[in-house]
Formats: C-alpha cells, structure tokens, sequence
C-alpha cells in the first residue's frame, strides 16, 4: 500500500512538471511580444509591462532563459505566489476569496449527482431492462447531449427569470439557496454519467459468480445487494465521482460565469474576457495542480476500496 | 476428455450468437445474408429503432442546412439594423430580431455551417490520429504500445478546457481562418485519446484471428496485413466513437466561441450568439433560445446516433 | 417396440421414510430472444443420507442446471421450470415459498462452485466470507463467528488459519481458494453437499488433493454428496453412482463399478473408450463422432443418434425409455442390452 502511494506520488510530480511545463510554453514560448499576448489586445501601461518583465523574467532569453524563467514560475507557483493581474490585485488573495464558494458550489453539485444519479443508478441496475431503466437511459442521453451553455442559460431564464423559483443570479455573497440552481445545472452532467456508471456496474455485479454464492450462503436477498453487489459496484462509480470532483472545481467556469457566482471558475471566466493573460496563467496552473492531486487521491481511494489493486 | 468439453463449448457459443463472418465490416451491415451475422443483427436492431431513424434524420437535416443554408431561409444573418432590436416574429422574419436587428432564425441557420465544419474536420483529424496511434500500438505492441499507451495517459490527463483556453489564447489576435484551424486543431489534439484506445483494442482482437495468421503465412508484409484485415475491423468502432466524439466537439467548439476564444464575429457561430441572448435574456429570450435549440439538438443528433449504433454493435450492454 | 413399462430410475430400493433428496422428472426450459431451449428434459435422480452420487456431462448437457434448480438458485428469467418436482426429506422444494427456500440453502444442502476466484467475493476477506454465513444465519457473534471460522478453515486444512483470516481471495493459491469455498459450505453443517465441478480450474495434483479432502469431509461429516463433472477420472475414486447425463436427460445411472466394467449406453461407452490407457499399447484412442445437439433443435426420437454407432431407424422416430437390466441399472438406450454385452466382452 505504501509502495503503492509513493509510486502514485512519483508519477504525479513527473505530471505536475510535464502539465506546467506545457502550460507556461504555450503562454511565453517563440512569441513575439510576450507581454503583448499576455496582455492581449488591451493596451499595456509601462509600470504593467516593467511589472511583467521583472515577474516572469522576460528579460531573460534563450532556450536557458526559458528554463529559469520556468523554474522561477513553478517556485513562484509551489510558494503560493501568483503575482498580480493586470487589475493589479494580488491572484493569491482573488483566489482566495474565491476557492471556498466554488468548492461549495462543487459539492453540492456532488451532492445531487450522488443524491439522484447513484440512486436511480442502482435501481435501474437491479430492474434491468424495466420502464424505469429504459427512461432513465434515454433521459440521461438527453442530459449528457446538452451542452452546459444551453443548459445554464434555459435554466437561469426559465427557472429563474421567467418562473423565479430560483433567484436568477448569485451576487458576490452567495446563500446556499442561490447555489442550489446553478449547482444541479452544473452536476447534472455528472450524475447522468454517475447514473449509467451506477447502472452498467450493478448490472454486472448481479451476474457475478459470487452473487451464486451468496444466494447459496442462504443470504437474503436484500443483505447481497446492499453488501455484496453494492461493495462491489461502488468501487467504480465513487472513483468516478472523485475524479469528478476535481473536474468540478475547475470545471465550473461556464456555470460561474452564467451565474455570476464568484468563485474560481468565474474569475478564470472573467479573466478571459477581459484578456488578463497573468490571471488566466496563474488560475489554470492552480487548476492543474486541483486536478492532479484529485486523481491522486482517487487512486489510492481506488487502492483502499479494492484490496486486487492494494496488494498488487 | 477435456478436448471435448472446449470443443463443446465453442459450439455452444456459436449456436448461441449464430456466428457467420467477422464482426462489424462496415460494407456488410446493408447486405441481406441468410445466416444472421453480427452486422446483420445489428442492422435489423438499428431498422427497428427510432432513436436511430431521428437522430439520422437530424444529422441530413443539419448537414443540408450547413450546405445550403439559403434553401432553408430567404434572409440574410448579417443584414441587421438597430432599429428593429428585439423585434418580434413577422412575415419577414419568422423568429423576430436580435439585440442588433437581425433576423433570429436566419443567423442560427447560417451557424451550422461553422458548427458542423469545425465538428467533421476535428473528428476527421481525430480519426486520423486515432487510427494511427491506435494501429500502431496493436499491432506492434511491445515498447511501441509502451510508449504510445503512456502518450495517450497523458493527453487523457490534460483537461481540455483548460488547455484549450490556453492554446486559444495565443491565436485570440489572429485572423478567421487562422482561429476556425486553432479551434480545430486544439479539439484534435485533446480529443484522439478514447478513439485511439478503442482502435487499439480492437485491432489486438483482430491481429489474433486466425484469418491474419494465415495472412502471414503466406507471406503477407506488414503493411498489407494492416491495411487489408486489420483496418476493417477497426473501422466500425472508430466511426461509432468518433460520431459521438463529433457532436462532442460541436459542443465544445460552442463553448469555446461562447467563453469568446473560439470563433469570432464576423463568423457566426451558436455559441457566441448564445452567449450574446443570455446577455439579454430579460429584453427577449427567442434570441438565447433558438440557437440553444439548434446546437442541442445538432449535438444530441449526433451522440444519439453513436450511441444506437454502439448499442446495436454491442448486444450484451443490454 | 413400445417399452410396457415407465419407471422413475429404481436404480436402487426406495428406503421406507423416501430418499434424502429425490429428483423427480425435472423440465426446464431458457426462453431468450432467440428462442426457448429445453436444457432439463425430464431428469429424475435421486441420493440417500451418506452416499455420493456422481453427475457427469459435458458442457450444456444440464448437470449444473440441474443443481442450480435444486438449490433454487437458476435465474428467472430466462429458466423456467416447466415440470417436475425436488423432494428434500419428502417435501417438494418446488412448491415452497422464496424465504422456506431460503432457509433451505447453506444450513440442509451447500454447494460449491467450479472457480473459486470469481465464486468468493473479491472486496471481502475470507474470514469474513466464512463468517457471514454464521453470523446472518446463526445469529452468531463476530468474534464466535471469526472462531469458528478458523475452526472450519483447519478442518479444510488451510495452513495457519488463524494468520490468514484477513486475507482476501486472490492472495490465495487456486487450491487454497478451493478449500476456502468448502469450508464455507460447511459452516452450517448442511446434509447434502453439491460439489459443482470442484476441480476444473485446478492444477491435476491439486486436483486429487482436493477431492481426497470432499471425500474424507464427507464420511467424517456423514454428508451426502452430488459431484458434478465432466471427468470419469475424477469420479472411479469416490462415487458410489453415476448418472451420465446427455442433451438435459439422464441417459445411465449405474453403481460405479458395473458402470465402469461395461457401460450400457453408447454414449457412456463412447466416454469410456476416449479415456487414454496406460495397460493398453499403440492403440487409437476413440472419439464420440460429432457435436453435442442444439438445445434449440434436439433431434427427434433418441437425442444421441446422429452421433450414436448403434443407432437405427427407432432411434430417429422414438424416445427410448430408460430400459432397466438385470442389476438396478438403467440405460435409455433401444439397445441397451446389446451396448452392455458389447463392452462386456
């Protein structure tokens, strides 16, 4: 297990590299102007431009200087500092203020997907084939189908303006209840894919060979569904669910911005209307890092659920 | 005695499945063969299914529209005038005007052709890649499979949002062209790794039948083999995956254009004309909601699509 | 040639208080979308408190269908049960309700299944597996329940039962996992054990060590046995009967001894001959000709003559009834006696 965790470890840092690596030579690299295309097509005042050539050490050229100036932005990023946008505000602090609403506004979008999706995910497994399965299949398929910026938009003018169940935007203190909306817009997606997961891996789980078993042990049948079958089909969905808590988080920039929530997602979306290339860099290499150490924790969550991969 | 009890197994499972003929030719699904083979099953399956028979209808209906979009409406999307902002349907515009006085219905018409473009061309590109990573992995195996494999881990771990808000941002600048190729060009790239692995699979299934061995045997080189037995068999999966990754990358390109580093004015494109109705939403919603209408169903068309002939293709995920 | 007489099996005397478990004219039928296959097509055999009954076949001829039907534990749908009757100590297990079944299952007839990887549930320790039996059934306690555990797993001969308790299924070698499945069987003591090709997925060593243990288990425990398989190899040792079963009918049923010294069946025969010989030099080994029938398609009258070398025109328009010869034994063959003095020779 541990051998396990630090191999995981290994790879992760390899990744974490590779990932930032990529990101920051897709942002400075052979570039004419650097800073012009950080900055877009906004005009660049001098103080921003002497700020930016100091920050990311844009005075420093070459194939070398590419690679100091590299390691310095992941120092930078590893010690927590962003450095500024071009408004001029710390990243850290916007970041800040922003990571405790998305991860609200993610959880409760987890909440639903496993609320609805696994639920319904493993009663449509067990009544294979039923008229609930065979609805929840083609509903799903319409879920999945939608992209989130139909979805998001018909739902903030349908429930929100036109009938105002919800309240249409969350403003900068969001209730719980203005996060309800935007956070089942942004989970049905996970748990129309949590709901098939749920349903393939139950159905399959009941044909098991040790299904046979447990009927012949003269279990009833409740106990090899809810202990036997359910152990066994979980271990997939929840895996799922963890790596989909990470997309989530970063992945919540559409739903933000529609909404106007103001959490990391809606900062990264603002920051690419506004072509704050420092914020847009700085936000998606914080994301990044989100989204690997969830997969890390998915695989060792994966390793602690299923002894076949903890004793490998 | 154990042969017999493989011998009878085998058996079993053919007079099970009615086997004939190697699974998922695409050339075989139309033709009528008197043992039900697996393409055969699979096409009298998609006959009777009418998620198959609408969402196909769908995709003629769009690629039409992407064609000829003046067949389907007299008007032109770029002819606005403020004067008529907001105004509603009437003979001359059946859906009414936008926030800049054009002719709703007319600009979602003219947006499927962008849509549908950067979607084929992106899938097209994936194919390519995906066949050809894929191929060689399967085939090859080995250090070649290795390697490939862990490419494929890593692009799989890369979020494609991320990355294409990245990738986007250095063409932001840049002219139509040059953005509608970038756009394709980042779906392409984030988006080969599902296919390939599918390919993958099924080519390692097909280099072991027994029809390749014999292949080989008589002296059959490499190339040959790939391109005669192995490639068949791989299509069939490819271009499931691939129809479904198709309306993915429709709307993913919406997304783009909609968060404003996709296609931009003077193109029209349903994600940016989405995101122009939300803003005014309040004012008229016909402008958010029509093109919403046209990229979803156009997206769920296509995945629809996959999705019955996957399920056709593959009986046991019943 | 119309046989006078229908008989069910009397391959041995009924004794007065009715057999353990007796199998009575058993049809069942797989209805799926391709079609209905008849698997069981009137099975009857029976097994008193203490004996071993042997059930060979191949694949699909229904000895696991059978089984399964006994422990009421076949998949509905596709399997119905069309005709027939289980009697357990007299009482038909068709007629009882899920939960009498139920109670039924583990604590008066246990079974084991052929591979004991995917048979044991792959996220559980065995203890825990061996245990939840005692404890859901027995009401048992954790800690007696983790007792009697090890108690059952050294009488399986598990090495260092106590250390391996924890241990989950595939950190066991195949045989191991074996013993696992039985000492779960056993927990709740159970009257007969259906041991359901216990031995297939095991190396040949292995193999005889484990059925030397289910048969040293089943005279110390006094239990009685049904051993499903498809090897004669396997069954000489421990079987007192043998019921050869083909196309979902018992076709022989015969003590082991006169079954091995002259089969009475063509098929039996036929297993019998494709067995390799070591006293027998530089001789072709024998085939049974063709494949085993179509469920879907049985072919009409004896169900074996495309592949029998006997068979003649009756065989195609009549079922043969199983004929009983001289010493208990049944055969449903029109030439029965000819097949007997034929191998006895």
């Amino acid at each position: 297990m541990f051998r396990f965790i630090l191999r995981r470890l290994l790879q992760m840092v390899l990744a974490f590299f590779g990932t930032t690596l990529i990101v920051y030579a897709l942002m400075f690299a052979g570039q004419g102007d650097p800073i012009q295309a950080l900055a877009g097509e906004r005009p660049v005042t001098a103080a921003q431009r002497a700020y930016l050539t100091e920050k990311y050490h844009l005075d420093a050229t070459g194939v070398g200087g590419f690679f100091y100036r590299y390691l310095d932005y992941v120092k930078n990023l590893l010690q927590g500092d962003l450095g500024q946008s071009l408004t001029g505000r710390q990243i850290g602090d916007i970041l800040q203020q922003a990571w405790p609403v998305t991860v609200r506004l993610a959880l409760i979008a987890l909440a639903v997907a496993i609320l609805f999706g696994v639920t319904a995910g493993v009663i449509a497994g067990i009544r294979r084939a039923s008229i609930f399965d065979n609805s929840t299949l083609v509903l799903t398929l319409l879920v999945l189908g939608i992209p989130t910026i139909v979805l998001a938009p018909l739902a903030q003018y349908f429930l929100g303006v036109k009938w105002q169940l919800f309240p249409p935007t969350a403003g900068a203190q969001p209730s719980l209840y203005a996060l309800l909306l935007p956070g089942i817009v942004l989970g049905s997606l996970s748990l129309a894919t949590a709901l098939r997961l749920t349903r393939t891996s139950v159905a399959e789980n009941l044909r098991a060979d040790y299904v046979r078993t447990a009927r012949s042990k003269g279990l009833v049948k409740r106990r090899i569904v809810s202990v036997h079958v359910l152990r066994n089909s979980l271990i997939p969905v929840i895996t799922f669910l963890g790596v989909e808590l990470g997309n989530l988080m970063s992945g919540a920039i559409i739903t933000e911005g529609v909404f106007n929530i103001p959490g990391v997602g809606f900062n990264l979306f603002r920051g690419i209307r506004t072509e704050d290339g420092p914020l847009v860099v700085g936000i998606v290499s914080v994301l990044v890092v989100v989204y690997l150490i969830s997969n890390l924790v998915v695989d060792v969550l994966y390793a602690v659920l299923d002894p076949r991969i903890r004793y490998e | 005695m154990s042969d017999f009890e493989t011998v009878a197994a085998t058996e079993n499972q053919a007079a099970r499945r009615g086997v004939s003929g190697e699974p998922g030719t695409p050339n075989q699904v139309g033709a009528p063969q008197k043992p039900r083979s697996l393409a055969g099953d699979a096409w009298r399956d998609l006959r009777r299914n009418p998620i198959f028979w609408i969402s196909l209808g769908l995709v003629v209906l769009f690629t039409a529209m992407a064609a000829v979009p003046s067949l389907f409406t007299g008007n032109d999307p770029r002819d606005c005038l403020l004067s008529r902002q907001h105004a509603g349907p009437s003979g001359a515009a059946i859906l009414g005007y936008d926030f800049q006085g054009c002719d709703v219905y007319a600009r979602a018409v003219y947006g499927t052709r962008a849509s549908l473009l950067v979607g084929a061309l992106a899938a097209l590109a994936t194919g390519v890649i995906a066949l050809l990573v894929g191929m060689l992995a399967g085939y090859f195996g080995g250090w070649v499979d290795a390697v490939l494999s862990r490419v494929i881990d890593i692009v799989l771990g890369i979020p494609l949002l991320l990355a294409a808000i990245v990738l986007l941002k250095r063409v932001s600048t840049s002219s139509d062209n040059v953005r509608l190729f970038a756009v394709i060009f980042v779906l392409a790239v984030l988006g080969w790794t599902t296919a390939a692995r599918v390919v993958r699979s099924s080519v390692i299934t097909a280099k072991e039948q027994d029809y390749v061995a014999a292949a080989r045997m008589l002296g059959a080189g490499n190339g040959r083999i790939m391109w005669r037995h192995i490639l068949p068999n791989a299509l069939a999966p490819a271009i499931v995956v691939l129809t479904i990754a198709l309306g993915s990358f429709i709307a993913a390109e919406a997304t783009l254009s909609f968060l404003g580093i996709g296609l931009k004015a003077p193109t029209i494109s349903w994600g940016q004309d989405i995101d122009t109705g939300r803003i005014h939403m309040r004012e008229s919603a016909t402008p958010l909601i029509v093109p919403s209408a046209f990229l979803a169903l156009t997206v769920l068309a296509f995945i629809m699509l996959g999705d019955a002939i996957r399920d056709a293709f593959d009986p046991k995920l019943r | 040639m119309t046989q006078s007489a229908v008989q069910p099996t009397p391959a041995s005397p009924t004794p007065p208080g009715g057999h353990l478990l007796d199998v009575r004219d058993l049809h069942i039928e797989f209805r799926t979308r391709e079609g209905v296959a008849k698997v069981i097509n009137g099975v009857s055999y029976h097994l008193d408190p203490g004996e071993t009954l042997a059930v060979l076949g191949e694949s699909g001829s229904g000895k696991s269908v059978t089984a399964q039907a006994i422990m009421g534990i076949l998949d509905t749908p596709p399997a119905h049960i069309t005709a027939g009757q289980i009697l357990y100590q007299g009482q038909d297990l068709l007629t009882r309700s899920e939960e009498q079944r139920r109670q039924v299952r583990g604590k008066e007839i246990a079974m084991i299944f052929q591979d004991a990887l995917s048979a044991l549930n792959p996220v559980f320790p065995v203890g825990w597996q061996i245990g939840e039996t005692l404890r859901q059934r027995e009401g048992m306690s954790r800690a007696d329940a983790r007792r009697r555990a090890v108690e059952l797993m050294d009488l399986v001969k598990i090495p260092a039962a106590a250390k391996r308790l924890g241990d989950y299924p595939h950190q066991f070698s195949g045989g191991m996992r074996q013993r696992v499945m039985i000492a779960m069987a056993l927990a709740l003591n159970p009257k007969v054990l259906i041991a359901d090709e216990p031995t297939t997925a095991l190396d040949v060593t292995v193999q005889a060590q484990i059925m030397d243990l289910l048969a040293d288990l089943r005279r110390d425990l006094n239990m009685a046995m049904i051993l499903i398989t498809h090897d004669l190899g396997v069954v000489a040792g421990v079987a007192d009967r043998i019921a050869v079963m083909y196309a979902g009918r018992i076709v022989e049923h015969a003590d082991v001894r006169s079954l091995y010294r002259a089969p009475a069946h063509p098929y039996t025969k036929g297993l019998l001959e494709s067995i390799p010989r070591l006293d027998v030099r530089g001789q072709a080994l024998a085939t049974i000709k063709g494949l085993p029938p179509n469920l879907m398609r049985i072919p009409s009258g004896c169900p074996f003559h495309p592949r029998c070398p006997y068979a003649q025109q009756v065989c195609v328009d009549e079922v043969p009834h199983d004929l009983v010869l001289g010493d208990g034994r049944t055969s449903a063959c029109h030439f029965a006696q000819e097949v007997r003095d034929d191998s006895a020779r």
